[in-house]
């Protein structure tokens, strides 16, 4: 039998959610709880964007002031990424905090091996919950699987009263209040929300830059309602995050049918079972996104998937399969078209797949670029200097 | 009833694992069903497979988001005994099943089980957290799960030639980072000791670093003799 695609297609572009699938918005919940006096609601600083999400309630994105949740993937193994995270937001003249009184959401380990329970999991949570508060700063987080297991938390702590107390037992312990932001924000939502300012200070044409975007499973599959999703991007029928600041900055957005896909992370198999992780990555993704798309370069918003996709290539490149494009954060994409140096703040040496072309696509000499970033490690080297600054890498 | 005979289940001389008496395998049921989350995961089964079908897993393995949802649904204990011996570390923890048309968290669901393997030291959690020693380690004692110096050629040999670059020259190149939290090598970044000292609290109020016990003695060995060291000089009692 035929497949009517025409057909289908018709029908999705008049797409409607089911009204059956609405989730109630949690914050009346979050704000009785704080009523009853178990919790603090940490308020959306103004000022903020508010953001069309998933089923259409209002999510209100704050623009300056964030204490940067950061992520252990992104700074251990792609330090670009959280760096041009850090470098687009100077640009923008924006204040933020990067704490050091911040750990990891452990959430990757409780995925991979379970060695954890919900108990500590929340605690976590609001450990670096209350240190941000604590700072006077709003909590944004650098990770998809961060965000998407706090979003868990948060249901978990409003829905079931005795887990609530149990963290609040051990927070007294930690002598730290027990506060929920009012919401959890993703940095993709703030660059999503920034886009038309990060695009008013782009120096870098990128028309003509073709790009596949792969959503992140637990930035929109996880606690669904809290997405960023905009009707004029795929007809609001995928989330609007990291495709609206590829838009916005003029490079074409192409579709590849397996988008839904996750990237084949798998949490323990990237660590300990790849070959599952590299089959996945390569073949449902790498290779339908070359295929069907042909992209110049895959833009992802989460540590997982840029990592996964990323480093899968290498292998199957001995297996001749159709691979070979490189992979980055928007953050990355964003900080080089608002003139970022490609080694100095996007740090594209720690990537693995070839990025070399599509620098030059950029109109980018990325030689110039390595032997200017040589430099400045010789500068480190004999001593001169002990740490790149951020002086150094606009000058 | 300690041996199955229906064929829908592996008896043990074939499953590759150990059978345990039925009252055994209704104990862990019991327990995974205990867990508060359990009931937000399950709401029944259409059995129309559209967790299948969005499950990266069930690509590659003989796994099925499905049956582990119906499964518990029914309060199958061999069927649910026999999941968690053999299927459940092979779930990705994407969450691509909870498209579920019912509401279900297959994923979630196996989380649970996961957990209730380790506590239990089930041999599949032990296989399954083989080789993964160093990574628990690194995240419940330093607060950080991949640190830079963990980027080691002979650890990830798959990757390319750049690991091998990032691992030659990691100390200049964490240098050459410009936010100052980030040039560190043995943590993704620098934590603060107090903050560390506050997550050792959690680790063993909320019981998880004794769930390490049944799965890995000596690293829970290991793991508790820092802390305790660690909470001893900041002068903190249990």
């Amino acid at each position: 039998m035929t497949i009517p695609v025409e057909a289908l297609l018709k029908k999705k572009a008049r797409f409607q959610r089911d009204p059956e699938r609405v989730p109630e918005d949690f914050h009346e919940e979050l704000f009785r709880i704080e009523d009853e006096g178990d919790w603090i609601v940490d308020r959306v600083p103004e000022p903020y964007v508010e953001a069309p999400t998933k089923y259409g309630r209002p999510k209100k994105v704050p623009v300056a002031g964030l204490w940067h949740h950061k992520s252990c993937g992104q700074c251990g193994h792609i330090p670009g990424y959280s760096t041009a995270i850090f470098w687009v937001m100077r640009k923008l003249g924006l204040d933020y905090n990067d704490p050091r009184d911040q750990t990891s959401c452990t959430a990757w380990n409780y995925y991979a091996s379970a060695t954890s329970n919900a108990a500590a999991q929340a605690a976590v949570a609001m450990r670096n919950f209350a240190a941000a508060k604590e700072s006077g700063y709003y909590p944004l987080i650098h990770c998809g699987t961060s965000y998407g297991h706090y979003k868990e938390v948060r249901e978990e702590l409003i829905l079931h009263p005795e887990l609530r107390h149990e963290v609040a037992r051990i927070m007294a312990k930690l002598g730290k209040p027990m506060v929920m932001p009012e919401e959890i924000v993703h940095y993709s939502e703030w660059f999503w929300a920034m886009r038309n300012e990060i695009a008013a200070k782009q120096v870098r044409n990128f028309e003509g830059i073709a790009v596949t975007v792969h959503p992140a499973c637990h930035y929109y599959k996880l606690v669904e309602g809290d997405a960023i999703y905009d009707p004029d991007v795929y007809g609001g029928q995928r989330t609007a995050v990291v495709t609206g600041v590829a838009e916005a900055l003029g490079a074409e957005v192409r579709s590849y049918s397996t988008w839904f896909d996750c990237c084949g992370f798998g949490f323990r198999h990237i660590l300990v079972q790849r070959d599952f992780t590299r089959s996945f990555a390569t073949m449902r993704k790498i290779e339908v996104m070359k295929e069907e798309a042909n992209p110049d370069v895959v833009l992802t918003h989460d540590t997982g998937c840029v990592t996964t996709l990323d480093k899968s290539q290498f292998a199957a490149q001995a297996h001749q399969r159709n691979v070979g494009v490189p992979v980055m954060s928007e953050a990355q994409f964003a900080a080089l078209a608002m003139g970022a140096h490609p080694y100095k703040v996007c740090q594209l040496h720690w990537h693995s797949a070839d990025y070399r072309p599509l620098l030059e696509k950029m109109g980018i000499d990325w030689q110039a670029a390595w032997a200017e970033f040589q430099q400045d490690i010789k500068r480190l080297e004999s001593g001169e200097a002990e740490f790149l600054t951020w002086e150094d890498v606009d000058a | 009833m300690a041996v199955t005979t229906s064929a829908l289940y592996k008896s043990g001389h074939v499953a590759g694992f150990e059978d345990v008496p039925f009252e055994e395998k209704q104990r862990l049921f019991d327990e995974v069903r205990a867990d508060m989350r359990f009931p937000d995961y399950l709401y029944g089964c259409y059995e129309c497979g559209i967790c299948v079908a969005a499950c990266p897993s069930a690509r590659f393995y003989d796994f099925s988001p499905r049956r582990v949802a119906q499964a518990a649904a029914r309060e199958d204990v061999e069927l649910v005994y026999q999941q968690m011996q053999e299927d459940i570390w092979e779930c990705s923890q994407c969450f691509s099943c909870v498209r579920c048309p019912r509401g279900n968290n297959p994923g979630g669901i196996i989380t649970i089980m996961r957990e209730v393997a380790v506590n239990n030291g089930l041999a599949s959690a032990k296989e399954a957290l083989e080789g993964y020693s160093r990574i628990i380690y690194k995240i419940m004692s330093t607060g950080t799960q991949v640190s830079p110096d963990m980027l080691q050629p002979d650890a990830f040999p798959d990757w390319g030639p750049e690991v091998k670059d990032v691992s030659d020259n990691l100390d200049l190149w964490r240098r050459a980072l410009p936010p100052e939290t980030l040039h560190t090598t043995s943590t993704s970044w620098a934590v603060d000791d107090r903050t560390l000292v506050e997550l050792y609290l959690i680790w063993f109020e909320t019981g998880a670093l004794d769930m390490i016990k049944g799965v890995d003695e000596g690293l829970h060995m290991i793991l508790e003799e820092v802390m305790e060291e660690r909470l001893e000089e900041e002068g903190i009692e249990r």
